[in-house]
This record gives structure tokens, C-alpha cells and sequence, in this order.
């Protein structure tokens, strides 16, 4: 993992006493609420319904149980007892009082923890793969890549004011577990003759309009990736449509333009920013990477003994394979039958770092899909963390299945939110409660916003359910046919919507469609692409 | 009215004129750029120029700083200067930017600009200014 020298330790310590100055003269009336936005924003600070909520970064998911306990001890010390883990790998607060914000900045900086720029027309959190360091298809880790781009994208004096807020994605294999092609800016390290390069893709996203991003490079040299995407940034930054803010992210742009014409544009910016001299020289890649060397793997390679049939249904289930024999991957589903999607209370983040500590080497992840992984366990090993879990509520055995839902906070607590997404979520839980029958189900990536922005990433759901406000009635779409994977697509509308229990109703219908249609191992989401819309159609409304 | 100026020379008396007017009529030296105004139009005639006005209508519009590098980044040394909706907590990132004088419509506290500019001693990235890069201090 990475650690701090002294440059990047002063650089968030000065970060909290800039902020304590910003409250300061908010509080004490000196900037007016509209200047003050921008700037708690850019801090992950949020105005919500009921309180303010901050967002504290995970840089590209990864932490040491250090800082798991530090965000187990801000929910007990300045919340309410439980934290919330989103889409980009962050955590949420959503208790927050303003006068306290600065102390939690500087509990944080403590543990080499921040939330800059977790908000705000900025360049965003820098996310990644969660298996990372871990999966065995991938060509490198891909997070040193992330760490220097995090460094470079903090404080940038040319990008704090983009026209929209700015996401990038980093991933080194041909499995797409980060939703890769769905950010503004996606990367996917590639080898080319024996040399680490990425492939860069621009202008994917979700929200009102999603878009696929196309590729615009096919390989970009490490020692020239902060000139290439300066340059994409910049492209960006001068074009980028500032009239409507819905029409504001990069995909439009690429949209209008076209990528022929974008990657030209980027092209001929790029011939000028790499004369600058911004790329840092290879050696500070070299530095960074060593940080994330594998740990001393010594485990010998046991199989797990199976004869709980509980323990070995999870086995099944949430633990993965690792590229190092003796080792496995553990996924915790912070997904309970009834549940709220990626909640976890204090003293279940403190379990989840003790395990850390013990067993995973002292690391954790937190994933796209609101989960959280222990990347290095020793199969020896899997039958006691099983157990532990157990112990805390947190071995619920159904990742990626139906009931591993995303869902966005909603109008439980968003400002934004037209229709409530938790209830939803623990509604269709709790009908495809029967652990038998989802498993029966397989695969199925459930995904619910509540509104059109997407944080509940509906489009990429094999089903997908957006909540709109109908007449001052929550109303809720039906879309079929998504995905954030590698077999990236956008869903489809299945038709008119539907009122709470409706959708519930509507989605056990499409999957029973499903079973019924289904030949030899195909997905959810593969049925639907055989058979189309129409089958499903007719199950949902006929 | 320049509040703030990091420099040694003269203030420019001439008013400044739009990128379309100088760009007709080339012997004014000082020239105003909206946010919409591409600043490269401006490259071949920056050793005649000894002003360059960037305004900034809404803070949250942030192309001027992209103007302000290119123009830092083609050779200009003249004044450079940031005028409309400049707040106490835009300034440093316009400083690294290359902007050396600020004409805020609304007055700004000194010592809060002062402040702002002294926050940081360390930047990651290269920019405008003459802020040696972290990673440049990390490898010599």
C-alpha cells in the first residue's frame, strides 16, 4: 500500500487548516453560503435534506485497517454509529455538523486520509479494480498508475473549475470489475512489445445521457500518460458545454464532436503540453509501485475443509480465486436480506479491519458494488474469517446475485433524489429472500437510482430501476439489458412504470421470464440479448 | 480595478481592447479575453502585447485558466490579469496559473489573500509558476 513521505503529508495537513479557514469565515459570515459551495464541495461536503454528509476518498479503494478503524471511529465520534460505502469507492457520513467538520479532516489526515475533491467540478476520486494486486488476469497493478494520477489531479490549478466533475477509472485486465468504460476518462494498462502502456478511452458516463466511452488512444507510454491526459483535460476545459449543466461532462462533448475529431483535437494539444516537461521521470512510477508489492506469500496451498454446508455455500459464492496458490480472494457483501445497500455500522467496519490485520496482509477494498474485499486470505484461513463474519452479520452469501443490489441513497437522504431507492432495494431482497432460489437465478446485477443522475448506475444494470417523481408520486422504470462489465451496454426501457410494489412485482416477473427461457448457462443478461425485449414485455405487462 | 499585482513594472495606462478588435487592428498592447475567446489566436503577437485581461464572468467558469497557461506557456511575459468574479480561494490556483495581477469586482480581504497564497508549500503537479514539482523534489 501506499504511504506518505512528507510531501504528501503536509500538502493534506495544510489542506485542514485551509478548510478550518473556509468554515471560519463561513460561520462567521464572510463568504456567503453561494461562494462557500464551491469550496466544501471540492472538499466532499454536502448540503443534504436533513444534515450536511461528507464524503471521505478511498483512493482507488484500497486502505489498512489503520484507517478502516479511523472511519469506524468518525461514524462512532461524529455521526451516528454507521458509515455509508458508495459506487466510487468512497464512504459516507450523513450526520455531519459543520462546526466538527474540520476536527474529522484532521482524525483523517492522521491516518494519511482525506476527502479532497470527493466533490465539485473537479477531477474526481481515482477508482479501480478491486481485485487489484490480486487477480490473476491482470498484466500489472494498476494502482501505482492511480496514485500518480491521484497526486497529479490534486490541487490542479488548470482543472478545479471544469464544467462538470471529472472521473477516471484505472484497470490492468481484460475483466472489467470498475465499470471502466462508464467514466469520463477510463484507462486500461495494456503491454505492447513487453512495455506497460494504457489504452485510454474518453467520454463514457451515466446520468441523464449515458455513453460508452470510445477508445481515443490505443496506447499511451507511461512516461507520457500526465502530458496525454493534460491534454485531454485541457480539450476539455476549453469546449466543454457551459450553458447546461446536464449537457456539461465530457461524453457530450466527445458526442458532438465525434472521437475522430476529439482524438485529433487531443492529438495536436498533446504535441504541445509534452514540450512542458509535466511528466514526472519513470522512477517516480518506480517509487510508487514499489509500495504496492506483493506481500510475502508463504501459505501452502490447502483446500478449505467444506463439510458446513453454510460455510461452503460462501465459500462458493464470495470468495474468488487469487493469482498466488494457497491464497483466495473474500468478498463481504454489505448486503443483507432487508438491509441498506452498502451500510456498515462502527463496530462492523472495526471487525472488518481486525480481519485485515490478521488475515489479508492489512488491506482492504471497497468495491464499485457497495462491497468490500479482503484481497489476500490464505485458504487455511477462509473457514475462521467465515466465521468472524458470521459473527458480525456480514457472511451473507450472495454476491452478484440478485440481492447484492446498488442502490443510491435516494430521497431518504438526497437532495437531488426524485423517488426513494432503499426501500425499493430491500423490497426485492426481501421477496428473492430464499437463498436457494436466487442462487438458482445466478448472476443478475440489480442496479436503482433515484433519480436521473444515475448514482445508483440503473443503466448498467442487467436490470436496472430508476425512480422519477410522477405527478408528485414516486414512480419507478423498468430497463433490462445492462451492464458495467467488460461486455459493457446501456439498459434498455422495458415501458411505462410502475409504483412500489409494482416494480418489485414487474421484477420478479422478468425473472421468471428468464428462467423459463434460459438455455445451458446463460446469464440473466445473456437471455435477454438471445430473446430481446419483447418476451419480457409481454411477462411484465401482459 | 487591480487590487492585487505581483509585479514590478509599470501598470499599463492603455485600455484594453477585445480579441476580435485587436486582432483587426493589431498596434493596441493591452487585450481582453472572454471565456469564449481562444487565447492561441493571440500567440504570434505576445511580444507586442504588455497587457492581457482574462475576464472571469462567473467564478465557476474555469476556461481562463486554461487561457492564462497557454499564453504563460508560449513565452508571455507581460501582465497578466485575472478581472471579474475573483475570489480569495480561486487566487492560487489562478497565481500557479500564471495570472500576476487580479482585479475583483468585489473587494477582497488582504490578509485572507494572503493567507490563501501561503497554504501550500508543496504542489504535485507543474504548472505556470515557478513551483518546483513534488515529484521533481522527490528525483532531483
Amino acid at each position: 500500500m501506499y504511504k506518505y513521505d512528507n510531501y504528501d503529508q503536509a500538502i493534506v495537513d495544510a489542506r485542514v487548516a485551509e478548510f478550518r479557514d473556509q468554515v471560519n469565515r463561513r460561520m462567521a459570515g464572510e463568504i456567503t453560503e453561494d461562494q462557500f459551495k464551491p469550496l466544501r464541495l471540492m472538499n466532499g461536503l454536502y448540503l443534504q435534506l436533513h444534515a450536511y454528509m461528507l464524503r471521505v476518498a478511498i483512493p482507488y479503494g484500497t486502505l489498512d485497517s489503520r484507517q478502516m478503524r479511523m472511519l469506524a471511529h468518525i461514524a462512532r465520534k461524529y455521526d451516528r454509529d454507521y458509515g455509508h460505502f458508495t459506487t466510487r469507492q468512497n464512504i459516507q457520513y450523513n450526520w455531519i455538523k459543520l462546526e466538527e467538520c474540520a476536527d474529522l479532516l484532521e482524525e483523517l489526515a492522521s491516518v494519511e486520509m482525506h476527502a479532497i475533491q470527493t466533490s465539485g467540478n473537479c477531477i474526481r476520486n481515482i477508482s479501480s479494480d478491486q481485485y487489484a494486486g490480486a487477480a490473476a488476469d491482470e498484466v500489472a497493478d494498476p494502482r501505482p498508475w492511480a496514485e500518480l494520477l491521484r497526486q497529479w489531479s490534486t490541487f490542479h490549478p488548470e482543472f478545479s473549475y471544469l464544467p462538470r466533475k471529472f472521473k477516471i477509472a484505472v484497470i490492468a485486465s481484460p475483466e472489467d470489475r470498475a465499470a471502466m468504460r462508464l467514466h469520463d476518462i477510463g484507462l486500461e494498462l495494456v503491454k505492447q512489445d513487453g512495455e506497460l502502456g494504457a489504452r485510454v478511452f474518453v467520454g463514457g458516463g451515466m446520468g441523464r445521457t449515458p455513453m460508452i466511452a470510445p477508445e481515443i488512444n490505443p496506447f499511451v507510454k507511461a512516461d507520457d500518460l500526465l502530458s496525454y491526459i493534460e491534454a485531454c483535460l485541457r480539450v476539455y476545459n476549453r469546449y466543454g458545454r457551459r450553458d447546461n449543466i446536464y449537457k456539461a461532462r465530457i461524453k457530450i462533448l466527445v458526442h458532438e464532436i465525434g472521437a475522430d475529431e476529439y482524438r485529433r483535437q487531443v492529438a495536436e494539444e498533446f504535441a504541445h503540453v509534452k514540450t512542458l516537461g509535466i511528466d514526472p521521470p519513470l522512477a517516480e512510477l518506480e517509487r510508487i509501485s514499489a509500495f504496492f508489492a506483493a506481500p510475502a506469500f508463504d501459505a501452502a496451498d490447502v483446500e478449505p475443509d467444506r463439510s458446513d454446508p453454510d460455510f461452503a455455500v460462501w465459500l462458493d459464492q464470495n470468495v474468488k480465486p487469487h493469482k498466488q496458490a494457497g491464497y483466495a480472494i473474500v468478498n463481504i457483501s454489505l448486503k443483507p436480506i432487508g438491509g441498506i445497500p452498502g451500510d456498515a455500522s462502527s463496530a462492523q467496519i472495526d471487525v472488518m479491519a481486525d480481519l485485515a490485520e490478521k488475515y489479508s496482509f492489512d488491506e482492504l477494498r471497497v468495491t464499485h458494488a457497495q462491497n468490500i474485499v479482503l484481497p489476500h486470505v490464505a485458504k487455511r484461513d477462509l473457514y475462521a474469517v467465515w466465521q468472524a463474519l458470521r459473527e458480525a452479520d456480514l457472511a451473507n452469501a450472495n454476491l452478484d446475485l440478485i440481492s447484492d443490489i446498488i442502490a443510491c441513497p435516494g430521497l431518504d437522504y438526497c437532495s437531488l433524489a426524485n423517488a426513494r431507492s432503499i426501500p425499493i432495494a430491500q423490497k426485492i431482497a426481501t421477496r428473492f429472500a430464499d437463498a436457494e432460489r436466487q442462487r438458482d437465478v445466478g448472476e443478475l446485477k440489480l442496479k436503482i437510482s433515484g433519480c436521473i443522475n444515475a448514482c445508483g448506475h440503473h443503466h448498467a444494470g442487467h436490470i436496472g430501476i430508476l425512480g422519477v417523481d410522477k405527478k408528485g408520486v414516486e414512480n419507478y422504470q423498468l430497463t433490462l439489458g445492462g451492464s458495467g462489465a467488460e461486455d459493457v451496454s446501456i439498459g434498455k426501457i422495458t415501458g411505462p412504470g410502475f409504483d412500489e410494489d409494482g416494480i418489485v412485482d414487474a421484477v420478479e416477473k422478468a425473472v421468471e421470464k428468464y428462467r423459463e427461457l434460459r438455455e445451458g448457462d446463460e446469464r440473466f443478461v445473456d437471455t435477454y440479448r438471445r430473446v430481446g425485449m419483447d418476451p419480457f414485455k409481454e411477462a411484465i405487462y401482459g | 480595478m487591480v487590487e492585487f499585482r505581483y509585479r514590478d513594472d509599470e501598470v499599463t495606462e492603455q485600455p484594453s481592447v477585445t480579441l476580435d478588435a485587436f486582432l483587426d487592428q493589431s498596434n493596441a498592447t493591452a487585450v481582453r479575453l472572454e471565456p469564449d475567446d481562444d487565447a492561441r489566436k493571440l500567440i504570434p503577437f505576445l511580444d507586442r502585447l504588455t497587457l492581457i485581461e482574462v475576464a472571469f464572468p462567473k467564478f465557476r467558469d474555469g476556461r481562463g485558466y486554461s487561457s492564462a497557461r497557454i499564453l504563460r506557456e508560449a513565452g508571455y511575459t507581460g501582465e497578466l490579469r485575472a478581472q471579474g468574479d475573483v475570489l480569495v480561494d480561486q487566487i492560487a490556483f489562478m497565481r500557479r496559473c500564471g495570472f500576476d495581477s487580479f482585479a475583483p469586482e468585489g473587494s477582497l480581504n488582504p490578509d485572507a489573500v494572503e493567507r490563501a497564497l501561503s497554504t501550500y508549500d508543496q504542489f504535485y503537479q507543474k504548472a505556470a509558476d515557478a513551483a518546483v514539482p513534488v515529484w521533481k523534489l522527490r528525483h532531483g
